[in-house]
């Protein structure tokens, strides 16, 4: 995983501003105005990520690789 | 004022003893009054207690408070036993999030919103069951608690024929004060036995449910210990019944008294889902906040610099009647419009089960309304039987007419 690229994104219209990622991953995710927003869109490969994103209840984070396109999470 | 902000003495907590649906009236002085105010609890040492919305989600959102801390003799609580180890809400994140990932697939909007059909069906026969036992009859026992224990019996994997063993055990952990502590020792200990023989049949025959899902993610993964699977399940089954069979009669309660509201449902049962969410908001659930945080660090949470190692509870009941984020907000509305309530909580341990609640709770509602619109409760307010010595508030048995 190391050297890997990863694009953040957060689908705030689908988010429902559990805090559940801002509270877990405080280094990538802060919610505004009441809706989580990814710190960074580009970050180095993180399981904290990762993790968050796959427990988001309405799988609004969406993990992808830089290089290659594909989907990390969520799962599809 | 109140004298907790003047002459340092905590006030004594739970306001009440949870045998009413209205919020204790205290919480209303407490948000007007500047700062935190400290409350002693049956058990533990004292505790600061966040009363408006904002300061309860810093409480419950913000990375600088931990559960992981709230060990031993001290830790303020409603109940006598000391808080037991591994629950998911024991956790700090990232274990936190490494045992919630093992189960939180199941529980997204998208994989609940697959079962909805068969919900709706499952609601729908237990409204005609109960027809067809005449009225008056138990909403409780007929559609409230049935409902989410076949629901999540069904995606657990855990047989519905078990429940009496079940449900008798998991009140170890709903009771505050009903059961005395050999009980609750004696009752989790059978629940756990009974979880992870349910977990090692799983084992040697996986079939289509969470159970066996959170095995390949313990035997192929290595994610989660065996221990740490059978505490989940644990959790979930426990948590995942109680909750909405309580919530359900508590929302016909409120409608049968705020009539005007039930009628509006009648005419537009579309209106449905964000009745739920208001009544999630406005039906204060718990009778005593519990699982307080400590800060890990010095933070400071409206107004006041709770120390390093201090505890808070987050009020989340007197939050979600905060009128900074809800207008008019002692009132049942459910045209309600913008409604970022925090009845599911807020932050790392946001409802596990909340999509699934609403949906539950969405259907039940729906079935109610449309099939038995003249739905009333049987008897007068002071011959309610309400549950005491849980840790929610809500009603044993409601007799309805219709
Ligand atoms: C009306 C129904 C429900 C309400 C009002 C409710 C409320 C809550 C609240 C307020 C919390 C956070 C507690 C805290 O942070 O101190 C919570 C956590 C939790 N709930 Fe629910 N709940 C409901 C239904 C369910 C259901 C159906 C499940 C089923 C699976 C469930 C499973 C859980 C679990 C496992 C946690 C702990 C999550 C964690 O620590 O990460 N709940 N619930
Ligand atoms: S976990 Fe999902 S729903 Fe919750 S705040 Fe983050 S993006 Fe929004």
């Amino acid at each position: 995983m190391s050297g890997q690229r990863w694009s953040v994104e957060v689908d705030r219209e689908a988010c429902i501003g559990s805090g559940m990622c801002a509270g877990s991953a405080p280094a990538f995710f802060e919610l505004v105005d009441g809706r989580s927003r990814p710190l960074r869109a580009e970050v180095d490969a993180d399981d904290e990520v990762l993790g968050v994103a796959e427990s988001c209840p309405v799988e609004a984070i969406l993990v992808r690789d830089v290089a290659t396109g594909a989907q990390l999470a969520p799962e599809e | 004022m109140t004298e907790a902000t003047t002459d340092g003495q905590p006030l004594p907590y739970p306001f009440g003893d949870g045998r009413q649906i209205d919020l204790e009236q205290r919480y209303a002085e407490l948000r007007d009054t500047p700062g935190l105010v400290k409350v002693q609890l049956p058990y533990g040492r004292d505790c600061w207690l966040a009363t408006r919305y904002e300061d309860a989600r810093t409480v419950l959102g913000d990375p600088r408070f931990s559960r992981a801390a709230a060990v031993g003799p001290d830790v303020p609580r409603p109940n006598p036993e000391q808080p037991g180890d591994g629950g998911i809400l024991m956790l700090d994140p990232p274990e936190h999030t490494r045992i919630r990932g093992v189960a939180s697939r199941a529980f997204t909007a998208r994989r609940v919103e697959e079962m909805r059909e068969r919900t709706r069906a499952l609601v729908e026969r237990l409204v005609d069951e109960m027809v067809g036992h005449g009225a008056p009859a138990d909403l409780v026992a007929h559609v409230a608690l049935p409902l989410p224990v076949l629901v999540i019996c069904e995606m657990l994997g855990v047989p519905f024929a078990d429940r009496d063993d079940f449900q008798r055990w998991s009140s170890a952990f709903l009771s505050t004060t009903l059961l005395p502590p050999e009980t609750v020792v004696e009752y989790g200990g059978a629940l756990r036995d009974y979880m992870s023989e349910l977990v090692e049949q799983r084992r040697a025959e996986p079939a289509d449910d969470l159970i066996s899902a959170m095995l390949r993610a313990s035997d192929e993964q290595g994610r989660i210990t065996r221990d740490e699977l059978v505490t989940l399940a644990i959790g979930i089954l426990v948590a995942g019944h109680e909750t909405t069979a309580t919530q359900l009669p508590n929302f016909v309660y409120v409608l049968d008294r705020e009539r005007d509201q039930w009628d509006l449902l009648r005419e537009r049962p579309d209106l449905v889902p964000r009745a739920v969410e208001e009544l999630v908001r406005w039906v204060p659930l718990g009778v005593s906040s519990a699982f307080p945080r400590y800060a890990k660090e010095d933070v400071e949470v409206g107004g006041v610099l709770v120390r390093a190692g201090e505890p808070v509870l987050a009020a989340i009941g007197s939050a979600n009647r905060d009128e900074r984020v809800f207008p008019d907000a002692d009132r049942v509305d459910v045209l309600r419009e913008s409604n970022p309530h925090i009845g599911f909580g807020h932050g790392p341990h946001h409802c596990l089960g909340a999509q699934l609640a609403r949906m539950e709770l969405q259907e039940g509602l729906r079935a109610l309304v449309t099939r038995l619109p003249d739905l009333r409760v049987a008897v007068a307010d002071d011959e309610l039987d309400w549950k005491s010595g849980m840790f929610v508030r809500g009603f044993r048995e409601l007799p309805v007419t219709w």
